[in-house]
């Protein structure tokens, strides 16, 4: 993995993930996360479904952007992340990372085709369809870019409960390091998944998430976008 | 050397768009008191917007609206995931989505000010973000804030010192907070006010239109 690739793993890259917890503060109000046993399920929950759709739309991003050939339909890959995020909330929040991810890609990598190309899929497009752009332009393949998106997936919401739940830094660190296996996993099914045509990229959704993130959107006392 | 430099970055980056003004400090110092204060006496000349970052997205934008000085839809609250300060300095991602957005729905405005959530004193705007920063302490936050420093005291284009009427309570001499913060400012300007005896802010808004005049 190159220097640029672990640019775009690292969370301080400023593309505005930090104020989202990806439906961790939702859970945390319900009373679903509470401690770190809750947070391990949480997290293998998420890497489960949003990781591994995320993860395989974002590779299969970054093999458009990587093809020479042209064709690759990025209009219909951002469908298809729509079809896969049946909550108008995250996919609100999606676009909105999409469109700061854009911002700070472009920034780094300035005369990259494929961010041009991705740019052009919606106004914004998704997160994963910007992220499989912006890892093509860091010189990853699809392996490393689901990789990059699972381990997000399951690090976003981490970061997120310490900040909200006042939870251990130390043992969350921990317990990132016990699920990386579970995250390599995700990253392999999802690049796997990656070559298959749109209609069959994975699809896995967890309704409760999804109720999760409607509840959030139209609760006024929230410190996350999502 | 280094103001010639800071305002060559200034017409660089603002050319074509509205002066983007934070205002920063914290916790109950005035600084949505002086956002208001300074729409009132700001708005019959200038196109002005303003985006919060309020700890809960839509305290400080509720009060702004309330206050009934500025049109509520030219107010954006953006939340900041628990850390204010990474909003304003480290990943100002959603900052720039909500002035990006206002300067396309209202567009083309004078002012946007930026008013961060409330915050210690290492608080500071990325230049990215804010062109101008204005960082606002209170008296009875005690007389040696300002000889504490941090980049907020001792960085902002200027330091503005309110609530001047509370200073006999609370036993805060404003000559050791002018004389401390001189200290550390190297020239840089201070102004002392009090927004309950002046809610116009008169010499802060003389500010505020000087740097856009100048710049």
């Amino acid at each position: 993995m190159s220097a640029s690739a672990l640019l775009l793993a690292d969370g301080r890259f400023p593309a505005g993930g930090h104020a989202h917890s990806g439906g961790l503060e939702g859970a945390a109000a319900a009373g679903t996360v509470h401690d770190l046993a809750s947070l391990e399920l949480f997290l293998l929950g998420r890497l489960r479904t949003a990781g591994l759709v995320t993860a395989a739309l974002a590779a299969t991003a970054c093999g458009y952007a990587l093809e020479s050939r042209g064709g690759a339909d990025w209009a219909a890959l951002d469908a298809a992340t729509d079809a896969r995020t049946p909550s108008p909330a995250q996919r609100a929040a999606s676009r909105s990372q999409g469109r700061a991810l854009l911002r700070a890609a472009r920034a780094a990598w300035p005369s990259a085709p494929g961010l041009a190309a991705a740019g052009q899929a919606a106004a914004p497009p998704h997160h994963p369809v910007v992220l499989g752009a912006a890892t093509a332009a860091a010189g990853c393949g699809p392996a490393e870019t689901a990789l990059i998106a699972a381990y997000q997936s399951a690090a976003g919401p981490a970061s997120a409960a310490v900040r909200l739940l006042a939870l251990d830094p130390l043992q969350v660190s921990g317990l990132l390091a016990r699920l990386a296996a579970a995250i390599d996993d995700t990253a392999r099914h999802a690049a796997a998944a990656a070559s298959r045509p749109l209609d069959d990229l994975p699809s896995a959704t967890a309704p409760a998430l999804d109720l999760l993130a409607e509840a959030h959107a139209r609760d006024e006392m929230t410190l996350f976008a999502s | 050397m280094r103001h010639e430099h800071e305002d060559h970055f200034h017409a660089q980056v603002r050319a074509g768009r509205a002066l983007r003004l934070g205002i920063g400090g914290p916790v109950g110092s005035g600084k949505t008191a002086l956002v208001a204060a300074l729409c009132r006496s700001l708005q019959a000349d200038l196109e002005l917007a303003v985006v919060t970052n309020d700890i809960y997205t839509t305290e400080d934008a509720d009060f702004l609206r309330k206050a009934g000085v500025i049109d509520p839809a030219r107010i954006v609250a953006v939340r900041t995931g628990c850390c204010p300060h990474t909003a304003i300095r480290d990943d100002i991602a959603a900052n720039l989505d909500a002035t990006e957005d206002l300067e396309q729905k209202f567009g083309p405005l004078d002012l946007l000010i930026i008013e961060s959530g409330g915050d210690n004193l290492t608080a500071t705007f990325s230049r990215g973000l804010a062109d101008a920063q204005i960082f606002v302490l209170d008296v009875s936050g005690g007389d040696k804030v300002p000889r504490k420093g941090g980049p907020g005291v001792t960085m902002s284009d200027l330091l503005v010192i309110n609530k001047t009427d509370l200073a006999p309570m609370v036993g805060a001499s404003l000559e050791v907070m002018d004389r401390d913060a001189a200290a550390v400012r190297q020239g840089r300007p201070v102004i002392f006010t009090s927004l309950r005896e002046d809610p116009a802010a008169t010499a802060v808004a003389a500010w505020v239109l000087a740097v856009i005049t100048h710049q």
